[in-house]
């Protein structure tokens, strides 16, 4: 036995002997990219299409910000009509809910570094991989469509009976959801057979990066909540098409039932969104604190514990639709359980840092906005939670700063801070770090200018999706406006700081940050075939088993 | 020391692939990244027959938890309406040809039958009798939609159809001229004919395996008019009055029971009143939805059994029957592409004792769809 190991182990210490050949100069050509099975290329290809559609989405949110610079009390001298601005804030959160922060972590980080993190060449169905992708672009045509038709103005969540009646392609959007749906559901389950059955061996359950365990609980949310999301947006788009009725209380059918329907799939939608986020944080926090993660079976487990409670709680949208009160203190009570588990991430991710060797780098000034952000947002969460406390706050602007701070100031900020550790990974590229700093810092700010003055606009009583409101919250909305456009060009920095290091980055090492995982042990960018050789599995937070090569600017496994 | 891996752990129920994955993975470490062991029909990425056997299959299964679920979203609906209105359901159940239905149920579960023989036949490596079951789990399906046709048809001729476009069933009234099953039949038809020019060639080119996907596909489009025949016979002859006299004489001498609800409609639709006035007021305490009594308005006071005979009532169980046996439909052709796939690859000979996971994965899905008809069959017909 010892004979067939040793040598293996050599050759993984080693860096890569040919590091010019990778997966991006593999083979070349257009079609090399839109047929490829590479699962890296697929992940880079949902980055460059995430991208875009954060950026479309992003344009809507800065006019609803401009718009909203005044009051709007006379709707004819507004900058845009009360009917444009409709469709611009339900396309801004379509397009940010469905397009850019669903498939967001998962399928673009996720499907880079799920194999590579595995020691495995490919996911389980590198086809259906593939075919998710162009799922995902037919979904994004489908809104293409919708944007440039009649718009859509009902909201992201498409209520009914509005979207019944609504003049809006109310069609095409629910066939595009109801298809990226499907391109979310097969990534999932892609991603849950490639952790049960392709894991090296070696790699227990309890081996696995945290990552991986928050890919896995979200793969399960995706299976099990988004094939509701695809029959309740199909029997709209019947209602739509043949007036099914079922959703119509003209034709006796139960808008409210729209509603179930909608929040069972779109509250888990929401850890969906948040999970992956939390894995890049496990990660971000232990590499660059250069200490093993705290409490990682509690992390692993809570990330499980979020999945499945977050299942029972849909009816905390709906409080105030007619529900019978036994029911609403039951989803109440529910909801307060689902903070339990994200508080054990946040205060293992503190206990991780405690004592550790933290290094003040892009990715981790990222990590630290994140928790400082997500706290907030989880936090005043428990307000919205809470029944009294709900019907003040129902539908006002507390609730747009509360989800705001929990998915762009936390699955937003962990994806940028995800994307700038595992860049020279992904790239080949060193980022000027200095720059990237800078770009966390005028996210951070423009972030908390634009989020804290809605919390207040909520509780004084500002309604959200209005596109006129009285003088008196003016300031407070000028000031979020400032917010906007800070953090607008927060993101637009941090934009330019990824794309200069494409072009004049240096050549980025094996393992910049000292990471333990597999990716990190093979080269940058990885060979088309992940590793030239079969890697060892060790404990993927034990950072003593590194150490840093001054000459190659490198971490390396240590030689044992 | 060597690790083991944990799907090295469980002994598999095929004792065939704890032969192949030690013969493949012992040269390559147990993670075989060597090229040259891979037989045609593993895959690159995995290791060995066995983990790309179970990865198969977790995600057939995984998929079939999906499917679960998109349909559980449709039997909610039926639930909900189905309590708030039941004498809704009865009334209308009472639409649908439980013969035609319980002929579907057994044509399903017999294509269940051959899908699973065939399972059996590509692990023995039965080319023969693995392409003949295929075949005739592909004729069953076509045979399923042939009924399904017929039924779909003679709805849609007398006005039952979902939500707005419901039809108040009154007697004596004119049928539509539109004949919708000659419509259905147009591309089963256009299909039928190319299988049967491609079948043709095959036998002039003297190729087994054109002749052994040729055989099933032109088998199959004659199964789907075959299940019309079967459907039309069954549906009756009053099938055809309606379209040809237009008399409705037939109403007691038949057993068909699209007539009974009207004639005997008095009697439900005074209790049906009864039920709805009390549920109607319990029903606004528990929920803000709307209310369930739908006004009736001047021209529909003559219409027998108007509390539900309307497109709120019997047009939104009608809407739900649509959208169910419709989606379980969609899932049936689907179905037979990938067993039309499966028949292709048969015809080759691909399949043997180590590879045979997509025949066992397709035979799951034809489970299920079987399945949940199986299910559907009792909800919608069988209501009493």
């Amino acid at each position: 036995m010892s004979a067939v190991t040793s040598p293996m182990t050599t050759t993984v210490a080693s860096p890569d002997k040919s590091p010019e050949h990778h997966y991006l100069n593999h083979s070349s050509g257009f079609l090399s990219w839109a047929l490829t099975l590479d699962h890296k290329r697929i992940g880079m290809m949902y980055l460059a299409g995430i991208l875009f559609s954060f950026f479309l989405g992003g344009v809507f949110a800065l006019a609803i910000r401009i718009h909203l610079w005044n009051p709007n009390l006379d709707p004819e001298a507004a900058w845009l009509s009360n009917a444009t601005y409709n469709r611009v804030f339900t396309l801004h959160g379509a397009i940010m809910v469905f397009l850019f922060i669903i498939p967001s972590v998962p399928a673009a980080l996720g499907n880079f570094l799920l194999p590579i993190m595995l020691g495995t060449k490919d996911v389980a169905f590198p086809r259906l991989n593939l075919g998710s992708f162009y799922l995902w672009v037919t979904g994004l045509l489908f809104f293409t469509y919708t944007l440039f038709s009649s718009g859509i103005d009902t909201g992201w969540t498409f209520y009914t009976p509005y979207s019944i009646e609504s003049k809006s392609a109310v069609e095409a959007a629910t066939l595009g959801v109801f298809i990226l749906g499907f391109s979310s559901i097969f990534t999932g389950l892609n991603f849950i057979v490639t952790i049960n059955t392709m894991r090296p061996p070696g790699m227990t359950w309890f081996k696995m990066p945290l990552f991986l365990w928050a890919v896995y609980a979200t793969s399960i949310i995706q299976v099990l909540a988004t094939p509701v999301l695809g029959i309740t947006v199909l029997l709209l788009a019947l209602e739509r098409f043949i007036g099914i009725g079922i959703f119509d209380p003209a034709l006796n059918g139960d808008p409210v039932t729209f509603q179930h329907f909608f929040w069972f799939y779109s509250h888990p939608a929401v850890y969906i969104m948040i999970l992956p986020a939390m894995g890049i944080i496990s990660e971000l926090m232990s590499v660059h604190s250069h200490k093993g993660i705290f409490g990682y079976r509690m992390i692993a487990y809570s990330s499980i514990a979020i999945a499945l409670f977050g299942f029972l709680v849909w009816g905390h949208h709906m409080f105030t639709s007619g529900m019978a009160d036994v029911t609403t203190i039951v989803f109440s009570a529910l909801t307060f359980t689902v903070s339990i588990p994200s508080a054990i991430k946040v205060f293992n991710w503190l206990g991780t840092m405690y004592q550790g060797t933290v290094a003040l780098n892009t990715p981790m000034i990222y990590a630290l906005a994140f928790i400082f952000l997500f706290t907030i947002g989880g936090l005043t969460g428990l307000f919205l939670g809470a029944l009294s406390t709900d019907m003040h706050l129902h539908d006002t602007y507390f609730v747009v700063a509360h989800f705001h701070y929990v998915m762009m100031g936390g699955t937003l900020v962990a994806f940028l801070g995800g994307l700038f550790h595992w860049w020279p990974k992904m790239t080949g590229k060193m980022f000027n770090d200095t720059a990237g700093i800078l770009s966390a810092a005028i996210v951070f700010v423009g972030f908390n200018l634009t989020f804290l003055p809605q919390f207040v606009l909520g509780t004084r009583g500002m309604p959200r999706r209005y596109a006129s409101y009285v003088r008196e919250f003016q300031q407070l909305h000028q000031l979020s406006t400032i917010g906007a456009m800070t953090l607008g060009l927060g993101l637009l920095v941090a934009g330019l700081v990824l794309l200069h290091s494409l072009f004049y980055g240096k050549k980025a090492p094996m393992n910049p940050w000292g990471g333990a995982t597999l990716e990190w042990e093979c080269s940058s960018p990885p060979p088309h075939d992940n590793f030239s050789s079969p890697p060892t599995v060790g404990d993927p937070y034990d950072f003593t088993s590194v150490e840093y090569d001054g000459k190659t600017g490198s971490y390396f496994k240590k030689k044992k | 020391m060597k690790i083991e891996s944990p799907r090295q752990q469980g002994r598999h129920p095929f004792p065939k692939f704890q032969k192949t994955m030690t013969e493949v993975a012992a040269p390559a470490d147990g993670h075989g990244h060597d090229h040259h062991d891979h037989p045609s029909w593993l895959a690159h990425h995995f290791d060995d027959a066995e983990q790309q056997y179970d990865s198969g299959k977790l995600g057939m299964w995984l998929f079939l938890v999906t499917e679960v679920l998109f349909f559980s979203g449709m039997f909610c609906a039926y639930v909900l309406y189905r309590n708030r209105n039941p004498e809704v359901f009865e009334f209308c159940s009472a639409f649908l040809n439980e013969k035609l239905g319980a002929i579907n149920t057994g044509v399903l579960l017999f294509s269940s039958l051959t899908m699973a023989w065939a399972v059996r036949a590509s692990q023995l490596k039965q080319t023969k009798i693995l392409v003949g079951m295929l075949g005739a789990t592909l004729g069953c399906a076509a045979m399923f939609l042939g009924v399904k046709s017929v039924e779909y048809s003679h709805k849609w001729g007398i006005g039952l159809l979902p939500g707005r476009y419901y039809v108040a069933q009154v007697e004596n009234a004119p049928h539509a001229e539109t004949n919708y099953l000659q419509m259905l039949c147009v591309i089963p038809a256009i299909l039928s004919a190319v299988f049967l020019l491609y079948y043709v060639y095959s036998l002039v080119i003297a190729s087994k395996f054109h002749q052994r996907v040729a055989g099933p596909l032109l088998v199959s489009g004659l199964c789907f008019f075959a299940g019309v025949g079967l459907g039309n016979i069954l549906e009756g002859g009053e099938h055809h009055d309606e379209h040809g006299a237009g008399s409705h004489a037939h109403d007691d001498a038949h057993g068909h029971a699209h007539a009974d609800p009207l004639v005997q409609g008095v009697a439900t639709a005074e209790k049906a009143t009864v039920e709805t006035a009390d549920e109607g007021i319990s029903f606004v305490k528990t929920s803000g939805g709307p209310v369930n009594d739908v006004a009736v308005t001047k021209e529909e006071e003559g219409i027998p059994n108007s509390k539900v005979n309307n497109q709120g009532m019997a047009g939104l169980f009608f809407s739900i029957y649509y959208c169910m046996t419709g989606v379980h439909a969609v899932h049936i052709i689907g179905g037979m592409l990938v067993i039309t796939w499966l028949i292709v690859k048969a015809s080759r000979e691909e399949f043997h004792s180590e590879y045979f996971g997509p025949v066992d994965n397709v035979g799951l899905y034809w489970h299920l769809v079987d399945f949940i008809w199986i299910y559907l069959f009792p909800l919608l017909y069988l209501i009493t």
